[in-house]
C-alpha cells in the first residue's frame, strides 16, 4: 500500500476545479459518468485534458458529502450506467465555490495584467 | 474518516467496478460508432479511462480506516499463527481462564458486598445515625445483627430537628409462619412508617407501609412482603394481596408486594415480609417498644443532596445530651447510667447499607483476591516462558521480515496482538468461568440456618476488572518476550540459523529471573495456605472443655401455646421429664445459653460488696447439663433436686472463676451477687460445685470465668426453651422430639441443630479460607515446579553440545545429573529465599484471621520451603535424567 502524506498543492487544486466542473455540468440535469467526462472535455475547450478514470473518485468524494446522489437508469443507447443528480447542497456548493472562483480569477487577472490607472492610484 | 463508509467499503467497490464497466461499454460503443475495429475501440476506451483497477484502489483507499484496517489484518495473521500451534493457544488460553475466572468471582463478590450500592435511587444521599459510646460499651440486651439503637431512642429522635430530609428505622428479626409442629421461619423486618417513603420504593403490587400504619397500639396493621417470597410463596398471584398471613401465630393482611430489586437494607440478606414496628408487643411476648436497653433497630436518613456528611453531624451531635437523659433506662445501675447519658450521635455514609456478611467476610475476600492475583502472576510467568520459547523458535521468520523491511515496531505490535489475543479469550471465558465460581463461593459460606441473599448480577465495575485483567495479563506475559524478539539483529538471526547461537546471556537471564520470581510467590502462598489450614485445624481440634458429638440441640417456641407465665417453669420441668422418657435418649438438660452457639450473657459481678472485673459469663442450665457435656465436676456437688425454686440460691463455677475473684482452686460455700438496679431485690448466690473450664460462646474464645445457676431456681423463664439431649445418632430423635412437644401442646413450634453441625457452621469462614488458600497454595506449587521444568528443560537443550563435549572428556553420568541440579537449585534456592522474606513481610496482614498460629512461624516457613524444594526436585530431575542421556558422539556431529 502506498504511503499517504499531504498531496501537492496541484493536486489539490485540480481536486477542487474538478469538484466545481462536475457540480457545474450537472446544473443542467442528471448525467452518468461518461457524459459528464465528455461534457467537462468540451466545455473546457479541451483545455482541462484528465484522464476519465480521475472522474470517479471525485464523484465518489461528492456522493459521499451528501453533494451530489447518484442511481442507476438506463442511458442514451440503452446501456445501463449510474447517473448523478446535484442535491440542495450540492447547489449551495457550487455558487459559494463559483463567487470564489471569480473573485481568485479576478485576483490573479489583477496581478497579471493590472488595470492602468490603479497603480498610482494609492 | 467514517466508520459508515468503513463498513460498506466492499459493497462500494462492487458497485463501482459495475460502474466503470458501464464506462468503458459505453466509450467502446462510441468508438465503434467512430468507425473504429472493435478491438482497437477497446483499447482505445481502456486509454481513456486509465487504469480501473488503480481507480478502485484509490477509491477503497478513500473509505478505509487505516490503522484499524492494518491491525485487523494483525489479528487475522494472529489467529492464523495461533490455530497452528494449537496446544500452546489451548494451555495459554485455560490457564488464563482459570487465573481470570478465579479472580473475577472474588472480586464479584467484593463487589456485591462492599462496593456496589443499595438499589435505590440516590444511594448516596443514605446516612446511618449511630450511638457514639466512646468506646464505653452499652449495656443492655442485643438482639438483632445491627443493633444500633433502642426503639425509645428512635421514637425521641424523629421527634428533634435532627436536620435530616427524612428518618427511617428498621429491625430485621425472623417470624414463624407455623402455628404448631416444626417452624417455618421466614426473614422478617420491622420498619418504621417512613422506611419506604424514604427509601423511594415502588409497590409491585398494592401499597407498601406508611406513616399512618406505624402508630403506637396499630389497630389493623399490615404486612408488606416482598417480590421474592410473593413469588415463591404466591407464585406472584396479584390476589395474594388482601390475603391473610400468619406470623408468629397473629394473621396480618398482605397490603402490597415490594419492588423485585428491594432486598432490604442489609448486603447478603433479603427480607420476606415487613411489618410496622408498632406490631411488635402483638408478636412478642416481652415488648421492647419501651426498653430503654433493649438494642435491636437500626436508624437511617436521607441527607439533603449538596450536604455534606459532617455538617449534618455536627447539627447532629448538640442533640444528643437532650436525647439520651430523655430515654434513660430506669433499670440502668449508677455506673451505667453515667456512661449512657455521655454517649453522642454521629452521622455515617450508608449508601452500600449494613451488612454482617461484609464484617465477617470483607477482610478474607481482598486476602484471597491478593492470593488469586499471585496466582495468576504465576500463571502469566509461566506463559511468558512459553511466549520466549516460541519466539527464540520464530526467531528466523521474524528476522527475514525485518530484513525484507517490516518495521520493529510493526512487529512487536504483531507479537503483542497475539498475546493480547489470548488473554482476552483467557478473560471472556474467565468471565463465564467467575459466573459459576461465584456462586459456588456463596453456596460455600451458606450454613444450614442461614440463607444468605447474594444479587451476584454483573456489574460495570467487575467488567472493568476482568478487562483490566485482560489487558494486564496480555502486557505481562506479551510485553517482554516481543521486545526481545524484535530487538536481536536480523543479520545474526540469519545466519545462526537453527542452532539458535543468538541465545544472548539476556534471554536466559530472564527466563531465570520469572522462575526465582514464580518461585518465591508461590512460597508466599504455600506459606499462606498452612497458615489458614493451621487454623482450621487448630480451631476443629481446640479442647472446648466438652463433648459435643451426639448432643443435640432442640429449640421450643412455647409463646402460642398460651402457657400462663406463672406455671411455665412446671410445664417446661414436665416437658423435660417427657422427652427424658423418649427411648434413645439417654439424658436432657435445659439450656439458657446453648455452648458455643455465638450467644452469650453476662453481668458484673460483686464479691464481698467489691464489682470485680472482667464481667463473667453466666449459663442457666437443668441438672443434668454437665453429664452431657461430660464436663467433670472437680469439687462439690452438681445441681440436684435439692435446688427448687423456694431452696437457698446455688451456683457451680467453673476453675477459672475460681481463681480469677477466689485465688483459691475450690471456693465451696464462698457466696456472690450480681450488680442490681436500685430498688430491685438482691439475690444472693452460695457456690456449690467447681467443673472443668469450658469455652463459652464460641471455640475461638479463651478460658474465661463462667458461673452456672440452676434454671430451676429461676423465678421467671423465657417462653421458648433449649434442650440439649444426649441420645444416640444425630437427629434419630428428632421426630420423637416433635411428637412429644405436639403432645403437650399442638402450638409449640419445634427446630432441631446438632451441636457439631452448629459448631461447624460457625467456622464456615475458617473452612473457607482454609479451602481455597490451600487449593491456590496447591496450584501456585505446581505452576512454579512446571515453570521451573520449562526453564531446565530449555537451558539442557541449550547447552546439548557443552554436555555431549564434557561428556566426551570424561565427564560421567552422575556428574550431568549433578550440575543440572545445581544449577536448579541455585535458581529455587534463590527463590526461596526471596520468599521467605516477602512471607515474613506480608502474612501479617491476615493475623487476624488466625487462630493459634503466628503469622511467621519458622517451623511453618520452614515446611513450605521444604515443600517447594521437593515439587522443584521433582520438576529437575527429569531435564537432569535427559542431559544425562546425550549422546555425546550426536550431540557433536550435529554442531
Amino acid at each position: 500500500m502506498p504511503k499517504r502524506g499531504t498531496p501537492p498543492l496541484q493536486e489539490d487544486f485540480l481536486q477542487g476545479t474538478l469538484d466545481v466542473l462536475i457540480l457545474r455540468t450537472l446544473v443542467l440535469g442528471p448525467a452518468h459518468g461518461h457524459a459528464i467526462a465528455y461534457a467537462i472535455e468540451r466545455s473546457s475547450n479541451d483545455v482541462l485534458q484528465v484522464e476519465h478514470g480521475s472522474l470517479y473518485p471525485a464523484l465518489h468524494r461528492l456522493e459521499d458529502r451528501g453533494w451530489i446522489a447518484s442511481e442507476w437508469g438506463a442511458s442514451e443507447n440503452n446501456r445501463r450506467a449510474r447517473f448523478y443528480r446535484l442535491m440542495p447542497a450540492g447547489r449551495r456548493q457550487l455558487t459559494q465555490q463559483t463567487t470564489r472562483w471569480e473573485a481568485l480569477a479576478r485576483a490573479v487577472s489583477r496581478i497579471l495584467r493590472p488595470a492602468p490607472g490603479s497603480r498610482g492610484g494609492r | 474518516m467514517s466508520w459508515r463508509r468503513f463498513l460498506r467499503r466492499s459493497r462500494w467497490d462492487a458497485e463501482r467496478r459495475r460502474e466503470l464497466e458501464s464506462y468503458l461499454d459505453q466509450e467502446i460503443d462510441d468508438n465503434i460508432a467512430r468507425g473504429l475495429a472493435p478491438s482497437a475501440a477497446r483499447a482505445a476506451a481502456y486509454r481513456k479511462l486509465g487504469n480501473p483497477t488503480r481507480i478502485r484502489e484509490e477509491i477503497y483507499d478513500m473509505n478505509t480506516l487505516d490503522w484499524l484496517d492494518s491491525v485487523w489484518r494483525d489479528v487475522r495473521y494472529a489467529v492464523r499463527v495461533l490455530r497452528r500451534s494449537r496446544s500452546f493457544a489451548i494451555v495459554a488460553v485455560l490457564s488464563l481462564m482459570l487465573g481470570v475466572g478465579a479472580n473475577t468471582a472474588i472480586f464479584q463478590l467484593i463487589d456485591t458486598l462492599r462496593l456496589r450500592t443499595l438499589p435505590v435511587p440516590h444511594p448516596e444521599t443514605l446516612v446511618q445515625v449511630r450511638v457514639d459510646s466512646h468506646g464505653q460499651g452499652r449495656t443492655g440486651s442485643f438482639t438483632s445483627r445491627n443493633p444500633s439503637m433502642t426503639n425509645p431512642l428512635w421514637e425521641r429522635l424523629r421527634q428533634e430537628p435532627h436536620g435530616l430530609s427524612s428518618l427511617f428505622a428498621w429491625g430485621p428479626t425472623q417470624f414463624d409462619l407455623a402455628t404448631g409442629g416444626e417452624s417455618r421461619p421466614v426473614e422478617g423486618l420491622f420498619v418504621s412508617g417512613s422506611f419506604f417513603g424514604a427509601l423511594q420504593v415502588r409497590p409491585a403490587a398494592g401499597r407498601l407501609i406508611m406513616d399512618a400504619d406505624d402508630r403506637r397500639g396499630c389497630a389493623a396493621p399490615g404486612v408488606v412482603i416482598s417480590h421474592r417470597f410473593w413469588q415463591r410463596q404466591f407464585a406472584g398471584d396479584p390476589a395474594a394481596v388482601g390475603r391473610s398471613l400468619t406470623l408468629d401465630g397473629e394473621p396480618l393482611e398482605i397490603i402490597g408486594v415490594s419492588d423485585p430489586r428491594f432486598f432490604g437494607m442489609e448486603v447478603g440478606r433479603s427480607f420476606d415480609v415487613a411489618v410496622p414496628i408498632c406490631v411488635e408487643p402483638r408478636l412478642r411476648d416481652r415488648s421492647t417498644l419501651d426498653r430503654g436497653d433493649a438494642w435491636w433497630l437500626t436508624v437511617m436518613g436521607r441527607i439533603a443532596p449538596g450536604t455534606r456528611i459532617e455538617d449534618a453531624s455536627a447539627r447532629l451531635a448538640p442533640l444528643a445530651p437532650g436525647v439520651f437523659s430523655a430515654t434513660l433506662p430506669p433499670r440502668y445501675t449508677s455506673n451505667d447510667a453515667k456512661s449512657y447519658l455521655g454517649f453522642g450521635l454521629m452521622v455515617l455514609p450508608a449508601g452500600t447499607g449494613v451488612s454482617d456478611l461484609r464484617r465477617s467476610y470483607e477482610q478474607p475476600l481482598w486476602l484471597l483476591l491478593l492470593i488469586a492475583g499471585a496466582v495468576l502472576v504465576i500463571a502469566c510467568g509461566n506463559l511468558a516462558n512459553l511466549m520466549l520459547a516460541r519466539a527464540s523458535v520464530r526467531e528466523r521468520e521474524i528476522a527475514v521480515r525485518l530484513a525484507i523491511g517490516a518495521s520493529r515496531s510493526r512487529i512487536f505490535r504483531q507479537l503483542l496482538i497475539e498475546s493480547l489475543l489470548l488473554s482476552i479469550a483467557g478473560t471472556l471465558l474467565g468471565i463465564w468461568l467467575a459466573g459459576v465460581l461465584s456462586r459456588g463461593l456463596v453456596a460455600l459460606i451458606d450454613t444450614p440456618g442461614t440463607t444468605y441473599f447474594v444479587d451476584l448480577a454483573l456489574s460495570w465495575r467487575v467488567f472493568a476488572f476482568a478487562a483490566g485483567l485482560a489487558i494486564l495479563t496480555g502486557a505481562l506475559f506479551g510485553l517482554a518476550p516481543a521486545w526481545r524478539a524484535t530487538r536481536a539483529a536480523p543479520g545474526a538471526a540469519m545466519k545462526a540459523g537453527a542452532r539458535g547461537a543468538t541465545d544472548d546471556r539476556g534471554r536466559v537471564g530472564l527466563r531465570r529471573v520469572l522462575v526465582v520470581g514464580q518461585v518465591a510467590l508461590s512460597l508466599v502462598l504455600v506459606m499462606a495456605a498452612l497458615l489458614f489450614s493451621g487454623t482450621l485445624r487448630n480451631l476443629v481440634r481446640a479442647d472446648a472443655g466438652m463433648r459435643t458429638d451426639g448432643v443435640l440441640v432442640a429449640n421450643f417456641d412455647m409463646r402460642r401455646a398460651g402457657i400462663p407465665a406463672d406455671r411455665l417453669l412446671d410445664a417446661q420441668q414436665a416437658f423435660i421429664e417427657r422427652v427424658s422418657a423418649i427411648p434413645g435418649v439417654a439424658a436432657v438438660s435445659s439450656a439458657g445459653i446453648v455452648p458455643l452457639s455465638g450467644s452469650g450473657w453476662n453481668q458484673t459481678l460483686i464479691v464481698d460488696n467489691e464489682p470485680r472485673k472482667p464481667y463473667p459469663n453466666i449459663n442457666s442450665v437443668g441438672p443434668r447439663f454437665f453429664e452431657i457435656l461430660q464436663t467433670p465436676l472437680v469439687a462439690g456437688r452438681l445441681f440436684d433436686a435439692r435446688d427448687t425454686l423456694g431452696a437457698p440460691r446455688v451456683a457451680i463455677v467453673n476453675e477459672a472463676f475460681a481463681r480469677a475473684y477466689y485465688q483459691t482452686p475450690a471456693p465451696l460455700g464462698r457466696e456472690f451477687r450480681f450488680d442490681t438496679p436500685p430498688g430491685e431485690p438482691i439475690t444472693t448466690y452460695r457456690i456449690v460445685g467447681v467443673v472443668k473450664n469450658t469455652k463459652y460462646s464460641t471455640v475461638r474464645d479463651d478460658f474465661g470465668p463462667i458461673a452456672y445457676l440452676a434454671d430451676t431456681q429461676e423465678g421467671r423463664p423465657g417462653s421458648s426453651l433449649s434442650l440439649l439431649v444426649r441420645g444416640d445418632g444425630r437427629l434419630a430423635v428428632a421426630p420423637a422430639l416433635t411428637e412429644a412437644a405436639r403432645a403437650t401442646h399442638p402450638d409449640i413450634l419445634v427446630s432441631y441443630q446438632t451441636l457439631d453441625d452448629q459448631i461447624h457452621a460457625s467456622l464456615v469462614r475458617e473452612r473457607l479460607m482454609a479451602t481455597l488458600s490451600g487449593f491456590f497454595g496447591g496450584l501456585a506449587g505446581l505452576l512454579a515446579g512446571v515453570g521451573l521444568y520449562g526453564v531446565m528443560s530449555y537451558l539442557v537443550a541449550r547447552r546439548r553440545f557443552e554436555i555431549g563435549l564434557r561428556m566426551a572428556l570424561g565427564a560421567t553420568r552422575r556428574r550431568v545429573v549433578w550440575m543440572v541440579l545445581r544449577e536448579s537449585s541455585w535458581l529455587v534456592g534463590f527463590g526461596l529465599v526471596l520468599g521467605i522474606g516477602l512471607a515474613i513481610a506480608t502474612t501479617r496482614a491476615s493475623h487476624a484471621l488466625l487462630f493459634e498460629v503466628r503469622p511467621a512461624d519458622p517451623r511453618l516457613l520452614a515446611a513450605s520451603a521444604a515443600g517447594l524444594a521437593l515439587v522443584a526436585a521433582c520438576a529437575s530431575l527429569w531435564p537432569a535424567r535427559r542431559a544425562s542421556l546425550v549422546d555425546p558422539t550426536r550431540a557433536l556431529r550435529n554442531d
